[in-house]
């Protein structure tokens, strides 16, 4: 079966962001960039089902700026077949990027889709569920297992009680969460031939798609930022202080 | 203004993030209705009813709810939820679930996860894990929108009389089914609302070490919490992670055992009250967040808390 992934370039989550003193976003020049953590989840799941003879073909798609193909590029070292690049440069938002992907869906008709939960820029935790609505599939969200057998798909989700396995019909999204894998890194040799992959390149435009914001940002500050406190010498001080000075407990 | 608030349940109690959730529509304006979409769940629909402020609960009681399968929960609410201004639930693993479902089936956009309401159409909320501070304005005329309970102060869980409404909407998109579920038993109360909290991170070394931290969570009446890394390790469950990606929690008391402060760890536990710090690493990150901070071995540490905190409680 042909699997879809959907990768999405984001700053690396170890850069500690600062917002742009005119408080329009983050200060993202010459910062490192890399593929959200979760989306590096979602490719290694990919990856893992081909290695067990279950997907046949990998097809990666990301959608942002030319730069972008970097981590279409990665995700093809890492096992992808071949990728998807839809270029702009413009801010895309959940529903919009959801409707770029019901797009690609339509036209590649995977039997399924991985994404990450959530991008660690925007944390908005959307995308993969409203390409399920906009595409009528079902969805494991926050995926800590996917076992696909016959025409269905098992997905063990991380909910806030433990967990909960749902069995999906094919074809169905299904995003990641931390514990579904461990990714792997590339090697050298997959890098050097993952340039010889098939990489298309295409416009919203091109998909017919209005990427029109719904959501004004209309400013971006930095969060109120705490004081360290004080060091206390012994754990008899840490219980005084919480009890008569701080009168928490 | 008519805002609909999704109820978080279990089919026999409402959940306190359902409070918090109505103290935003509130805090919006307007006329407040709660659904509470679920299987022989009238209980909660009569609690739902006793809220402050609550108008109206309709009641969709069918097996096609009862696991609160995103795929049934979407369609039911997006056709409930049109005649509405604003639809909001708690940003909990439910409602980060099916609302955006909700969302692209009335073709609008989601705001994920408020801590502010501007106005009725403003609200602020984190991004970049809590690093940044976004206020966006929502220009579709249905807003949907997912809030993060602890940024809000419930309303009373008593008080209220709002009619309750069954409704006689059966969704069942048939695309999905529930398979079995694994829920952690605890007696200790809700991580995400309790008064305190105490969490263990990869300096527990193992699971069993975590039985000192629950300890001295049995003694302050807390929740156990837990950094990414126990959890990978296998230490304790998945739904004891606190942070970016985990649970967000607001105490008045945080107590960080082990754990050295990654931005990932600090967006979910940066808004408590008072934090505290044990960590043998004097230059650990969460230093300079902790109110108080102690510079010890926690082998050493965690038991002697235990024994001062009998000695004062
Ligand atoms: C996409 C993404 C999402 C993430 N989401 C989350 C999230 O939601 N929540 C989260 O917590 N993390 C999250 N992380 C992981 C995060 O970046 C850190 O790796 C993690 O928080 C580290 O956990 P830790 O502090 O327990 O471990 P470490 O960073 O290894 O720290 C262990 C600490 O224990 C101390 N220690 C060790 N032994 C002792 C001892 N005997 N006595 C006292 N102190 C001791 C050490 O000094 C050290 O400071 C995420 C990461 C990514 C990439």
């Amino acid at each position: 079966m042909k699997v879809l992934v959907a990768v999405k370039r984001v700053i690396d989550y170890n850069v500690k962001v600062r917002v742009k003193p005119d408080n329009t976003g983050v200060d993202l020049a010459n910062v490192k960039m890399a593929m959200n953590p979760f989306c590096e989840i979602a490719v290694e799941e990919a990856v893992r089902l081909k290695e067990k003879g279950v997907a046949s073909e990998i097809v990666v798609v990301s959608i942002g700026p030319k730069a972008a193909q970097e981590q279409i590029r990665t995700a093809l070292a890492l096992g992808a077949d071949r990728g998807i690049h839809i270029e702009t440069d413009e801010e895309v938002q959940s529903l919009e990027a959801a409707k770029l992907l019901k797009s690609v869906v339509e036209k590649e008709e995977p039997k399924l889709v991985i994404l990450g939960k959530q991008s660690i820029d925007s944390d908005n935790n959307q995308t993969g569920q409203m390409l399920a609505a906009l595409t009528g599939m079902g969805q494991g969200t926050f995926a800590s297992e996917v076992v696909v057998e016959g025409e269905k798909v098992n997905v063990t989700r991380e909910i806030d009680g433990g967990l909960v396995t749902v069995a999906l019909n094919l074809p169905a999204v299904v995003t990641t969460d931390l514990r579904l894998n461990e990714p792997r890194y590339a090697s050298l040799p997959n890098i050097m031939k993952a340039k010889k992959k098939p990489l298309e390149s295409m416009s919203p435009a091109d998909l017919g798609v209005d990427i029109a914001n719904r959501l004004s940002t209309l400013k971006v500050e930095a969060p109120a930022s705490r004081q360290a406190g004080v060091k206390v010498a012994d754990v008899a001080e840490l219980v005084d202080k919480l009890k008569n000075e701080a009168k928490v407990i | 203004m008519s805002i609909l608030v999704i109820a978080e349940h279990d089919n026999s109690s409402l959940k306190q993030a359902t409070l918090n959730v109505v103290a935003t529509a509130k805090a919006i304006g307007g006329d407040i209705d709660v659904l509470v979409a679920g299987e022989n769940c009238g209980a909660v629909a009569e609690a739902a009813a006793k809220a402050e402020g609550v108008n109206k609960v309709l009641v969709a009681d069918n097996a096609a709810y009862g696991h609160f399968l995103a795929e049934n929960l979407g369609e039911l609410v997006a056709e409930v939820g049109k005649g509405y201004s604003h639809i909001l639930a708690a940003a909990g693993t439910t409602g980060k679930d099916f609302m955006p479902r909700v969302a692209a089936l009335l073709d609008v956009a989601q705001v994920s996860d408020i801590m502010r309401v501007e106005s009725e159409d403003t609200f602020v909320r984190p991004i970049y894990a809590g690093n940044a501070i976004a206020t966006v304005k929502a220009n579709d005329a249905i807003k949907v929108i997912t809030v993060r309970p602890t940024a809000f102060d419930p309303v009373a869980a008593e008080g209220g009389s709002a009619s309750v409404e069954q409704l006689d909407v059966v969704k069942d998109a048939g695309l999905s089914s529930f398979v079995n579920e694994e829920l952690a038993k605890s007696d200790r109360p809700d991580l995400g609302s309790a008064g305190i909290v105490v969490s263990g991170g990869r300096g527990m070394q193992n699971g069993d070490n975590f039985k000192m931290l629950e300890q001295v969570a049995d003694l302050l009446g807390a929740a156990v919490g837990a950094s990414r890394a126990a959890v990978d390790a296998g230490f304790v469950p998945n739904d004891m992670q606190v942070g970016q990606t985990g649970k967000i929690v607001a105490p008045q008391l945080y107590i960080a055992v082990g754990i050295s402060g990654a931005i990932q760890h600090l967006a979910g536990m940066s808004d408590s009250k008072v934090i505290v710090a044990i960590n043998k690493d004097e230059e650990a990150p969460i230093f300079q967040v902790a109110d108080y901070g102690l510079v010890a071995d926690l082998f050493e540490a965690v038991p002697q808390l235990e024994e001062e905190l009998k000695k004062v409680l």
